[in-house]
């Protein structure tokens, strides 16, 4: 995954009210905008918004059914999410490492030069 | 909090005032996060990092040694960084006696923008959880929905 492309995802999934929206998404199957806008504390504009971002970011998919557009999770791209948290965990995992080792060797180096 | 993206951590055999110049200072924040750091470590300085062919600007938030350095980076760019749309890097240094430090860091952003702030308390509380926590739920839900 690109850099913008992880941007759109962590923004995507940071935000309160989206989560909320995925969260009934997931747990729903396949549902609607209107749907949604019945179960949540914001406005159906507000829902259709949150839709487009999280379709952007690729976390869900929409299929037209007759005059209604019905919307779905694409596992594969919150397998890709989960990946890539595991990624962030790991690279902060070592810089800390890094840190540590020029840390101690710094100190080592100062205990060396007070002797 | 809602945002929180990562939060890990790691325990030092050196003293807090040498973890702290690891950390903070740009010399050796080359060393360990880009590959050059040009940034004062003030409040409010605005700095740039480079990451091999891609460059970022980064602005320090909060400088108190030798306990406390954050900084923010990944805005948009021409916009200044403010909760919401950038990332939050957050060190916290412990001293666990002389010669001993627990170093944390976490990495947050990116959220609760544009919602009346009630509404924010309301849900920060409901969802106290962090993203890798919230992705691994949805992965549950999921797998769970397949399945049954």
């Amino acid at each position: 995954m690109t850099a913008q492309a992880d941007d759109e995802l962590w923004s995507a999934i940071a935000d309160p009210s989206r989560r909320r929206v995925l969260d009934l998404v997931v747990s729903n199957g396949e549902v609607s905008a209107s749907w949604l806008a019945g179960r949540v504390p914001f406005t159906r504009q507000a829902v259709s918004k949150h839709l487009v971002v999280l379709e952007q970011a690729g976390l869900i998919r929409r299929r037209k059914q007759g005059r209604e557009v019905l919307y779905r999770l694409e596992a594969d791209r919150l397998d890709q999410a989960t990946a890539a948290m595991a990624d962030l965990a790991a690279q902060w995992d070592r810089r800390l490492a890094t840190i540590k080792r020029l840390a101690e060797a710094a100190h080592e180096e100062d205990k060396r030069r007070q002797t | 909090m809602a945002g929180l993206v990562i939060e890990r951590e790691v325990v030092i055999e050196a003293p807090v005032e040498v973890v702290w110049r690891t950390v903070t200072e740009p010399g050796q924040m080359s060393q360990w996060f880009a590959d050059r750091v040009e940034l004062v470590i003030e409040p409010g300085a605005h700095g740039h990092m480079q990451f091999g062919d891609q460059g970022g600007e980064v602005v320090v938030e909060t400088v108190d040694p030798p306990s406390r350095f954050s900084f923010r980076w990944n805005h948009p760019r021409g916009e200044e960084p403010v909760a919401g749309n950038s990332m939050l890097v957050e060190f916290t240094l412990t001293p666990e006696g002389d010669e001993r430090t627990r170093l944390r860091v976490a990495e947050s952003g990116h959220e609760l923008r544009d919602w009346p702030d009630a509404e924010k308390q309301r849900y920060a509380d409901e969802h106290s959880e962090g993203w890798a926590e919230y992705l691994e739920r949805l992965v549950a839900v999921l797998a769970k929905g397949q399945s049954g």
